[in-house]
């Protein structure tokens, strides 16, 4: 085999996430309620661009999960391979070029030169004390003063209309998809989509895919010859840091929640349903947990943590699972931290249901409690959950940034947002500045924030019983007026003594 | 004489799902200066919708796409938005149905009276303070000086209305809305209330739009009526002929519908089938559907105005040549008699189902650190019931006294602090976990909301399937998949719903179809005593008959017991074969209907059923107006529990609870007006 998989902790735990989530999907579809709420998600126009723009952030972080170790070209006596110590992901075979072009150090975006003067010995052997060329940044010109710019111009042009086309590509294969559905004619069914007449809001999820493709056709099309956001310090491309640091960013964003889950869901409904010592229990536990200063018990426990690892090297064989274990244990404790406000919701919301009459009812027929809180009270409140844990993401993916930054987030090896801001700090003094790795980082985070914000608006919406109430009652109004024809004498049907 | 108020043609859309909505739709009304006009008509009809117009204030959803609102000459909804806040408030003032929700919880009662008094009126500083306490004295509370100081929530229901109606005031308006003022109060303060209304307009000169569902409270205080059906008015009349000789077949089956003692053996007169969908544009007239007097004309013909007297008019295919003869039909329109119920005599105790005997249920109130219980508010304090094998009990007080507290002890949905509770003579308290789960077959319990009493996120069957599954491992019958269907089907066919139903979602019922199912669900464990609590008042007039003769019919198929709870008499007096009256806690006076109602002793009976609105024709009545409202459970009254309350107060009420007088074998009451028997009595002890 050329390659030996490798499914590191975090992977899996993806993987088990991935499951959970096509698993409720299919839930959610056999669900009248869940699926009335996911169509109001889906007919909304900013969540879907901002779900188009989300949904290529986890293509490109599970393209990232999927690692291995690629065998070396020499073998054992014996045949077997031998693989290398290196852990690679799918997502850096398809960025190869991006991973192996390393400059010596600091070279500004698209710059075919490096930043920093230094002494050069020219052919002719003299020493010159100048910019050098890069080893592959432009490397194919013969004079960038005067080629780089229409050189530049002309490959962006190019890769955004290859982009492009795979766009109209798209556009067609869609239109003849839904024309087939809908049983009309093509072009009506495109007139439909631009003029904003369709149910799921193809115009601005196209328009967004337009931009993203032509963007990523320009950015791929530079790539081959140059560093689209320069490099960093010990060369490596900041292009492929920030891709790398999404992967980072959503393991902390989801895997937090997934573990901040159980605790919160588990905690605050007994504390809510139960009542009486359980409540108080649970009570004190949470406010003694969130008057502890979160940063300092994270950075106690990540700390300790890094020790461990240290005196414990022989447990792991390669440094890619010791990075992951302690991201592992950052989305650990993190999670800890970080249960107790959903929590406080979900008792809240508890509170209230338990008084509501169909669980007085359920009690009237003696339902034990553990049916209770799983057919009665956790359906009824899992619009909080998705609420909540679509709106954590974000503000954990900055947590890990700023961790990071402190120096207690994920480790120095591990290309996340944080590591990227952190290396920069110190490049932000010195003169001329070094810029773009902070604004790759900055860039990139926004993005993924943004859209994630945007999405959960969207779901929040959806979702919020609050939210909906004047279209709620409307229904309901509705749903007076409009009784089915069976039913429209019920006095009939009773049986008669 | 000129109109106040005058609509022409209104028309307001929805626009929600997708089709508008015609919440009204070409309605015209003028009102008088001075007079009260009630406009009448169940929920869903468009009546909110038009007061709603009228203040422009409608939700964001609707729109007023035709007609023209004018008031006393100046056409409303041709006035700028700023013009229009003066006229809110200041030439139109509104009262709404929930006095809890319509205050600022974080504003003294005084500064929002003089928020209006700012914005309206030029009065500032001391005069405003003066304006204040005299609208405050005005709408009777006591003690203003000292009430503008305080915060809503120290107010009562009752005071909050009042208060609302005192800001409705604070400009002299020239037209008061009052949309449902009474709906959410009992009927004591309910009688103060509306007689405070009465007194006002009065003095004020200013005319009232009441908009109201009741018919009662159209009777104690509207001068002319219009009914209103499905967006549009189809009758309009003065009180007298309107409650004399409604004309439109809906109205006459309002009337119908109504519960009452006369009734009693019968099944109510139902309106068939459902108000007809807003949404599509009518071509004949909006009840032909379910009127049994429908030909083909009412089907193609929008029935045009035809005028009875000069102030009857009505919408109408049948006037004038049918009248006559339609009318007498309808008047005795014969439904299905019930079997006269057996006449059980007295209570005898092989026959006895549930007694219970000097229930209490004490809530504590904790304080300090340690939670430690400082007093306790005495819900239910020492109440004794029994009811017989397929009789019906009706639990009667106002909200407050405890009597869903009562259901709910029952049930062992609470803990209960002493006292005890036999069914079937197995004492409750003394079961374990197991057995009392068996025993809760034997009694089941229905509520009021049936929009929260059914889980939105499970199918009916579910719903349904939900107790005889909890239950049935414990009862004897064999319960495998097939059986519990085919159970589920005859049940869901006995309340009156059909098969399919089973597989929808609660969201797809209207309130009556839900209470059906919520019917079906308790009766899935096939108890003996069913506890109704309050089953028909979150329903309309016509929707509530439906129930009423389910229940009935029920209780004759399967020899159900019901207990009960309610405050609405006339379903008392329909349904129930012995009454309880509970006043804070306590039982003050029992016996069988027609004794208690007939010929009530305890004076709180007798204020209460003086208080409840009679719409029947010619009846006159004394209405004994209670002061005040009930004490606090948390600090309950030395004495007799009524007595800061009562008419006929005496000095030994203020000292000792008055021992059982008793006047029949079955009726009873507490109260020091009447001899007490010495010992008690011995029924069934």
């Amino acid at each position: 085999m050329p390659f030996h998989p490798v499914i590191l902790w975090t992977d899996a735990l993806i993987y088990l996430l991935l499951a959970t989530g096509i698993i409720l999907g299919i839930y959610a579809r056999r669900h009248e309620h869940m699926l009335a709420s996911w169509r109001k998600v889906i007919h909304s126009a900013s969540g879907m661009s901002a779900l188009t723009i989300l949904l290529c952030f986890i293509l490109i972080g599970l393209l990232d999960t999927i690692h291995f170790r690629p065998a070396l070209e020499q073998t054992r006596a014996t045949g077997e391979n031998i693989y290398s110590a290196e852990v690679l992901s799918v997502f850096d075979l398809l960025a190869t070029p991006l991973r192996s072009q390393m400059e010596k150090t600091y070279s500004a975006p698209l710059s075919a030169h490096l930043y920093a003067k230094q002494m050069i010995i020219t052919t002719e052997g003299e020493q010159v004390w100048d910019f050098a060329r890069l080893t592959f940044g432009g490397a194919h010109l013969d004079d960038p003063r005067t080629e780089l710019t229409s050189d530049i111009w002309w490959r962006s042009v190019s890769g955004a209309g290859a982009g492009l086309l795979i766009w109209a590509g798209l556009v067609l294969g869609l239109g003849s998809m839904q024309a087939k559905q809908y049983r009309t004619s093509f072009f009506r069914i495109q007139t439909a989509i631009w003029h904003g007449t369709t149910e799921v809001p193809w115009c601005a999820i196209l328009i967004t895919l337009a931009v993203i493709l032509a963007m990523g056709g320009a950015v791929a099309a530079l790539t081959t010859h140059y560093h689209v956001l320069g490099t960093d310090k010990v060369g490596q491309d900041v292009l492929y840091l920030s891709l790398k640091s999404i992967r980072t960013g959503l393991v902390i964003g989801t895997l937090t929640t997934l573990i901040m889950l159980p605790f919160a869901l588990l905690l605050g409904i007994a504390a809510g349903y139960f009542r009486g010592w359980v409540d108080d229990v649970i009570q004190y536990v949470y406010t003694t947990l969130s008057s502890i200063p979160s940063v300092l018990l994270i950075a106690a426990a990540v700390l300790m943590m890094q020790v461990y690892i240290e005196t414990h090297a022989d447990l792991l064989d390669t440094t890619a699972a010791r990075a992951d274990l302690r991201l592992l244990f950052l989305c650990i404790i993190l999670g800890i931290t970080s249960w107790t406000g959903l929590c406080r919701v979900l008792r809240g919301e508890t509170l209230k249901l338990r008084e509501m009459e169909y669980i007085q009812a359920a009690h009237a027929f003696g339902v034990s409690h553990w049916r209770i809180i799983t057919r009665h009270i956790l359906p009824n409140v899992i619009h909080i959950v998705l609420i909540t844990t679509v709106m954590d993401f974000s503000s954990l993916v900055l947590a890990e940034a700023v961790l990071s930054y402190v120096g207690v987030g994920v480790d120095p090896s591990t290309i996340s947002f944080g590591t990227m801001i952190n290396a920069s700090r110190l490049e932000m003094a010195r003169e001329p500045m070094v810029w773009w790795t902070l604004f790759a980082a900055f860039t990139f985070m926004f993005a993924l924030v943004l859209s994630a914000n945007l999405f959960s608006d969207a779901v929040q919406n959806a979702f919020n019983p609050h939210s909906r109430t004047l279209s709620n009652d409307s229904a309901r109004y509705l749903k007076n007026q409009n009784e089915t024809e069976e039913m429209a004498s019920p006095d009939k049907n009773i049986p008669r003594t | 004489m000129t109109a106040l108020l005058e609509i022409n043609e209104l028309k307001v859309q929805l626009h929600t799902g997708r089709q508008p909505v015609r919440a009204v739709d070409g309605l015209s009304l003028a009102i008088r200066p001075g007079e009260t006009f009630a406009l009448l008509g169940e929920s869903g009809c468009g009546k909110s919708m038009t007061a709603l117009s009228i203040m422009r204030l409608l939700p964001e959803a609707g729109e007023i796409t035709h007609g023209s609102i004018c008031l006393n000459g100046d056409e409303l909804l041709a006035l700028p938005e700023s013009a229009m806040r003066e006229v809110r408030g200041n030439r139109i003032g509104m009262i709404f149905q929930e006095p809890m929700l319509s205050l600022n919880p974080v504003m003294t009662t005084g500064a929002q009276i003089e928020e209006v008094l700012l914005q309206h009126s030029n009065l500032r500083g001391a005069a405003a303070q003066t304006r204040i306490l005299e609208l405050l004295r005005q709408v009777g509370i006591p003690d203003p000086a000292r009430r503008i100081k305080e915060y809503p929530f120290q107010f009562s229901g009752g005071m909050k209305q009042r208060v609302m109606i005192a800001m409705a005031l604070a400009s002299k308006p020239e037209l008061l809305i009052a949309d449902e003022p009474t709906t959410a109060l009992d009927v004591t303060i309910q009688a103060q209330v509306l007689d405070l209304m009465r007194n006002l307009q009065r003095q004020e000169n200013m005319a009232i739009l009441l908009i109201t569902h009741d018919l009662g409270v159209v009777a104690e205080i509207a001068q002319r009526i219009a009914v209103m059906y499905a967006g549009e008015i189809i009758e309009t009349a003065d009180q007298e002929s309107f409650f004399q000789s409604p004309a439109h077949p809906y109205s006459h089956k309002l009337f119908a519908a109504l519960p009452t003692r006369k009734k009693r053996n019968q099944k109510l007169i139902v309106i068939q089938g459902n108000v007809p969908a807003l949404s599509h544009v009518f071509t004949g007239c909006r009840f032909a559907d379910r009127c049994d007097h429908a030909w083909e004309k009412c089907h193609k013909i929008i029935p045009p105005w035809v005028e009875i007297s000069p102030q009857h008019r009505v919408r109408c295919h049948l006037y004038p040549e049918h009248s006559v003869e339609a009318l007498s039909d309808i008047a005795h329109a014969t439904t299905d008699n019930l079997p006269a119920s057996v006449d059980a005599p007295g209570l005898d105790s092989d026959n006895l189902l549930l007694n219970v005997n000097d229930l209490k249920v004490h809530f504590p109130v904790h304080k300090g650190l340690f939670k430690r219980a400082a007093g306790y508010v005495k819900a239910v304090d020492g109440v004794s019931l029994q009811i017989n094998h397929g009789r019906t009990l009706a639990l009667v007080g106002e909200s407050g006294c405890g009597k869903t507290t009562v259901g709910k002890g029952i049930m062992q949905l609470i803990t209960v602090t002493s006292g005890s509770i036999r069914v079937q003579d197995e004492e409750l308290s003394k079961l374990n976990r197991k057995q009392l789960l068996k025993k809760r077959t034997e009694f089941q319990i229905i509520f009021q909301d049936p929009y929260s009493s059914l889980n939105p996120r499970m199918r009916i069957i579910e719903i349904i399937k939900e107790g005889m599954q909890a239950l049935g491992r414990y009862s004897d019958k064999l319960s495998t998949q097939k059986k519990n269907e085919h159970n589920i089907d005859t049940l869901l066919m006995q309340v009156g719903l059909p098969v399919e139903a089973k597989w929808r979602y609660p969201h797809e019922f209207s309130g009556g179809q839900r209470q059906r199912i919520a019917i079906a669900r308790a009766l899935a464990v096939n108890p003996q005593l069913l506890i109704c609590d309050e089953p028909t008042s979150a329903l309309d007039v016509s929707v509530q008959a439906q129930i009423l003769n389910l229940l009935k019919t029920l209780q004759q198929e399967r020899k159900l017991a019901y207990l009960l709870i309610t405050h609405n008499i006339a379903v008392v007096d329909y349904l129930a074969d012995e009454v309880a009256v509970m006043y804070l806690g306590r039982i003050v006076e029992n016996g069988r209907t027609e004794e208690v109602l007939d010929a009530p002793k305890h004076p709180y009976t007798q204020a209460l059923l003086s208080a409840v609105p009679i719409y029947e024709p010619g009846t006159q009545r004394e209405v004994i107006r209670l002061q005040g409202e009930p004490p606090s459970p948390a600090d309950v009254p030395q004495g007799c529990y009524f007595h800061p309350r009562c008419p006929h107060v005496m000095p030994i009420c203020r000292e000792i609870y008055p021992a059982t007088s008793r006047f029949s074998a079955t009726h009873t009451t507490y109260c020091h007006l009447y001899h007490s028997v010495s010992q008690e009595p011995q029924d069934f002890q």
